[in-house]
């Protein structure tokens, strides 16, 4: 398949990397100034003119949107509201007939519906795995299994959170010296605020709640429907009152077709929700095959690249 | 159960420790408290996540002496998961957190407990700056079958007006 891959980031940046180990060409790639184009292009080349001089290209968005490649893969920072420009990147390719793969969580969390009436009109797909969970394969194993026949899924989707609270938990530490630990070792952002006030898990819970209610015909959500509450109020002196008990506390993510609702929870300390560190785990209920547990990393360049490239690997020739 | 001499049966489920001689130590306070051990039934090899051994017991105790029961056991360390399925195997943690002390706690307490059907069976209280700070609660609620949703609500309830964060089990209320 021939790529072009939107945003520059360490999603956009490994999938442009490993493209070729996947037997793939990437024919342009985009940062938010300006595009660098080739067939293919030398990606090599072009990440490191962005390393020295902090551009990619030059080339106007525009030409690289229209240009001959089977999949645009959307890796811009996810945008609340509107979605843009991720959306109208989709959009764009989608009214070319080309497939999207997207990485960004604003426009499947957001403007579900308006994509969805995009596709309908394309002959082109949609595919988001890498939006939720990083590398654990939730999207697919949900459509697996049959979104109708999926009642919930909850889990641990926030690797920043969840590290801070295994942190506080284990070594008695403050919330914000954890948190200034997480920024120096890059497991947190410079703001963290979308991590740790539960924003980022609820668009992934969002992106799920909508995958659940269009299978049974009910109106998408967006992030303004979800219940959500963060764990920065959060004492460590409470973590350890749970402790003393054998709980623990896990910002959960609990979305089902009627909602989402996203805020820190007790677990059972050895329970199957309670992954430590960085790590993410989605536990899917159905109706027939019991309660599946998929954990792994949720974050991470080369990790949520793999789930983009699977996506593209799924996707039909065009 | 209950018969004509006011002896009812009752069942518990404990959590012992996997060391010599737990089991007998866990059974004492039965006697003890003038209960009567009509069984004690214990799969083999079957261990909680935390590594403790599940056990159930059926025990005969007279009119209003289970509750000694339960209290001695407990007394003596040893883990009531459930006792009576019906009442206390509803039991649930709450965790609250801000500024529970400036909010009357005692007052919070008596309103979750007007709920008639929920009690607190156990608080423990952590305020590591001082009572005008940031404190956390750790409760302890029984709630009858099928009434912990209601009672969580209440919980929920008065938490946002006392502007408190709850965090809940996450069994409950599904």
């Amino acid at each position: 398949m021939r790529l072009a891959v939107m945003g520059v980031g360490a999603v956009g940046r490994a999938v442009a990397e490993l493209a070729g180990q996947y037997g793939h060409d990437v024919i342009g790639l985009a940062d938010s100034t300006g595009a660098a184009m080739g067939d293919p292009l030398d990606i090599e080349e072009a990440l490191a003119r962005k390393q020295e001089t902090g551009v990619v290209g030059e080339r106007p968005h525009e030409e690289l949107l229209a240009a001959d490649y089977d999949v645009l893969v959307e890796a811009t920072p996810t945008t609340l509201g509107d979605a843009e420009p991720g959306f109208s990147n989709a959009a764009a390719a989608l009214s070319r007939d080309r497939h999207v793969v997207l990485a960004n969580k604003g426009p499947v969390a957001e403007r579900y519906a308006d994509l969805r009436a995009a596709v309908e009109e394309s002959a082109g797909e949609l595919r988001f795995e890498a939006t939720v969970g990083g590398a654990i394969p939730a999207v697919r194993t949900v459509e697996d299994l049959g979104p109708e026949r999926v009642d919930r899924v909850r889990g641990v989707l926030n690797g920043t959170a969840n590290f801070v609270l295994t942190r506080m938990a284990a070594e008695g530490l403050g919330y914000d010296h954890v948190l200034a630990e997480a920024q120096e070792l890059g497991v947190a952002e410079a703001d963290p605020s979308f991590d740790v006030d539960g924003t980022d898990a609820a668009l992934k819970g969002v992106i799920v709640a909508n995958v659940l209610r269009e299978a049974r015909g009910e109106e998408a959500l967006s992030l303004a429907d979800a219940d959500v509450t963060g764990i920065d109020e959060l004492p460590t002196s409470a973590l350890s009152l749970a402790g003393e008990d054998g709980r623990t506390v896990r910002l959960i993510v609990d979305a089902s077709a009627s909602g989402v609702r996203v805020g820190p929870r007790l677990v059972p300390e050895n329970g199957t929700l309670a992954v430590t560190g960085t790590q993410n785990i989605v536990q899917i209920e159905t109706g027939h095959a019991g309660r599946l547990n998929l954990s792994g990393r949720g974050a991470g360049g080369a990790e949520t690249a793999s789930a983009v490239l699977a996506d593209v690997g799924r996707l039909p020739p065009r | 159960m209950s018969r004509p001499d006011g002896v009812t049966t009752h069942t518990l489920r404990l959590e012992l420790v996997d060391e010599p001689g737990e089991l007998a130590a866990a059974l004492d306070p039965i006697a003890e408290n003038g209960g009567n051990l009509l069984s004690v039934f214990h799969e083999r090899g079957s261990r909680t996540p935390g590594g403790r051994i599940p056990v159930e017991v059926a025990v005969d105790c007279p009119a209003g002496k289970f509750e000694d029961v339960v209290d001695g056991l407990r007394e003596q360390g040893v883990t009531v998961v459930a006792a009576d399925e019906e009442y206390y195997g509803e039991a649930f943690r709450v965790l609250l957190t801000g500024h529970l002390v400036d909010t009357d706690l005692s007052g919070t307490l008596r309103e979750i407990e007007n709920e008639s059907t929920v009690s607190v069976e156990e608080l423990s209280l952590t305020a590591p700056d001082g009572v005008e700070a940031i404190s956390s609660a750790y409760l302890r609620l029984g709630a009858r079958s099928g009434e912990r949703g209601a009672a969580l609500d209440r919980v929920r309830e008065i938490a946002e007006r006392k502007d408190l964060i709850v965090v809940e089990p996450l069994e409950v209320g599904e």
